[in-house]
């Protein structure tokens, strides 16, 4: 191999297989623009890190704790398994897994307990992805003797000595984690990616509701999908309304609707039948039935 | 004396990077990994004292070589080993054990005759170590 073919950036992105695993990201998520460009850049510094490396230049692999702040259901879950596959493929995690925990999973019930604990989730997440989901509830500032602290310092002293070990993913709500970071000055200071998911628009919602009724074997026919853009469109102005998660749950019961129907008629069905979503399934939610009126808490 | 009890021992002293090497291989075989210590190490005595809880589900051997450097420092006039353990049916007991830490001193074992009736002689291994001081003194 000539000087030249080694410093191309663009045939070791081809050789990584990263290309592939960013081509499939924009494929299958839908949106997100900043945390797709924010992947993208993170790979191209570590592939560049790469190549100073074999040119003997000075090349620390960089902190890559992550926070992923976003509403619910805007893909964080979804994003930080993806992470943990882009990270391995590039060579900077050795497994590729992800181990997604939550306060009951680090923070004891009695003193001495919660160290333990801890340390054995971070065992479990060496060589690949910790994920902390709902990670301000870690810290309660109103009861002074709460646990949450102790797990809080285990996890900073080990995603500060054991950086090419363990990579440390926080996710939540936008403000509570602002809040969080505010009151654990040590913690904002270790992360150093902050990745905010905006909220999908209507459109994006349709695309997503696509994919998913696709990897279901489903599709709407052309009035159902009328129908469900005006079902988005609607659900968003609701309370409770948590993205791509309740359009999975909309979908959900779609589907139970469809069933019910078919079953009812007692007779054989074609496959086409099977397959298709009708205007009918989608227009019976009850979405459609309270508009104006009353907001309903859970629509069913 | 050098003490040679399981795997490895008639080799030289493993490093860490040997260590974790033979770590990343039970854990690919789904073996739940022990950290034990002692410093009675007669042929006899098999039941060390963990160090840490027995750590199943692990995916990689960092968490394990942290174990290991922690009980180093702990106990580093002591015998450290690990221990792989396969839960799968019909097996369901420790399958590979070696010593990943040794006292700078090891002065080994002596033989015990003891004479009883009719010249008969009964023998035993005794630690020199181990012979008169008490646990922890030992070494």
């Amino acid at each position: 191999m000539n000087e030249a073919e080694t410093l191309n950036p663009g045939a070791l992105l081809e050789a990584s297989g990263v290309k592939q695993l960013l081509a499939q990201l924009d494929a299958e998520l839908i949106g997100l623009a900043p945390v797709k460009s924010r992947i993208r850049d993170i790979a191209a510094l570590l592939l560049i890190d790469k190549l100073r490396a074999a040119q003997g230049l000075q090349s620390q692999p960089p902190t890559l704790h992550m926070c992923f702040t976003g509403n619910p259901g805007t893909g964080k879950t979804t994003v930080a398994l993806r992470m943990a596959e882009v990270l391995r493929q590039l060579g900077y995690v050795r497994r590729g897994h992800l181990v997604a925990v939550t306060r009951d999973d680090l923070v004891g019930q009695f003193i001495g307990h919660t160290a333990p604990k801890t340390k054995e989730v971070i065992k479990k997440a060496m060589g690949g992805v910790l994920f902390i989901d709902e990670a301000y509830y870690l810290y309660r500032p109103e009861n002074e003797r709460d646990y949450g602290q102790e797990a809080i310092e285990i996890l900073l002293q080990v995603m500060e000595n054991q950086r090419d070990d363990l990579v440390v993913i926080l996710a939540g709500y936008k403000d509570r984690m602002d809040t969080f970071f505010s009151s654990n000055p040590g913690m904002a200071s270790r992360i150093a990616h902050h990745i905010d998911f905006p909220d999908y628009s209507e459109s994006e919602l349709m695309q997503i509701a696509g994919l998913m009724l696709e990897q279901l074997n489903y599709r709407f026919d052309a009035d159902a999908a009328t129908a469900f853009k005006r079902y988005i469109h609607l659900r968003r102005t609701q309370p409770n309304f948590a993205n791509a998660r309740s359009i999975r749950n909309a979908l959900d019961r779609i589907r139970l609707r469809q069933a019910a129907r078919l079953f009812e008629r007692n007779e054989a069905l074609s496959r086409d039948e099977l397959l298709t979503l009708q205007a009918q399934d989608v227009l019976a939610s009850r979405v459609f039935a309270q508009t104006g009126a009353q907001q309903p808490d859970v629509p069913k | 004396m050098r003490l040679t009890q399981g795997t490895f021992s008639f080799l030289p002293d493993l490093t860490d990077a040997q260590i974790t090497r033979q770590i990343d291989y039970c854990l690919s075989r789904g073996w739940a990994i022990g950290i034990e210590h002692t410093d009675d190490p007669h042929p006899r005595n098999t039941y060390w004292e963990m160090f840490c809880n027995p750590m199943f589900d692990l995916r990689d051997a960092a968490g394990i070589m942290t174990e290991i450097n922690a009980c180093r420092r702990t106990f580093p006039r002591e015998y450290i080993r690990v221990t792989a353990f396969d839960s799968s049916h019909g097996v369901e007991s420790v399958v590979l054990s070696f010593i990943v830490n040794r006292p700078e001193n090891e002065p080994g074992f002596r033989l015990v005759r003891t004479e009883g009736e009719g010249r008969k002689i009964s023998y035993a291994i005794e630690s020199y170590a181990a012979q008169d001081k008490p646990e922890g003194k030992r070494y």
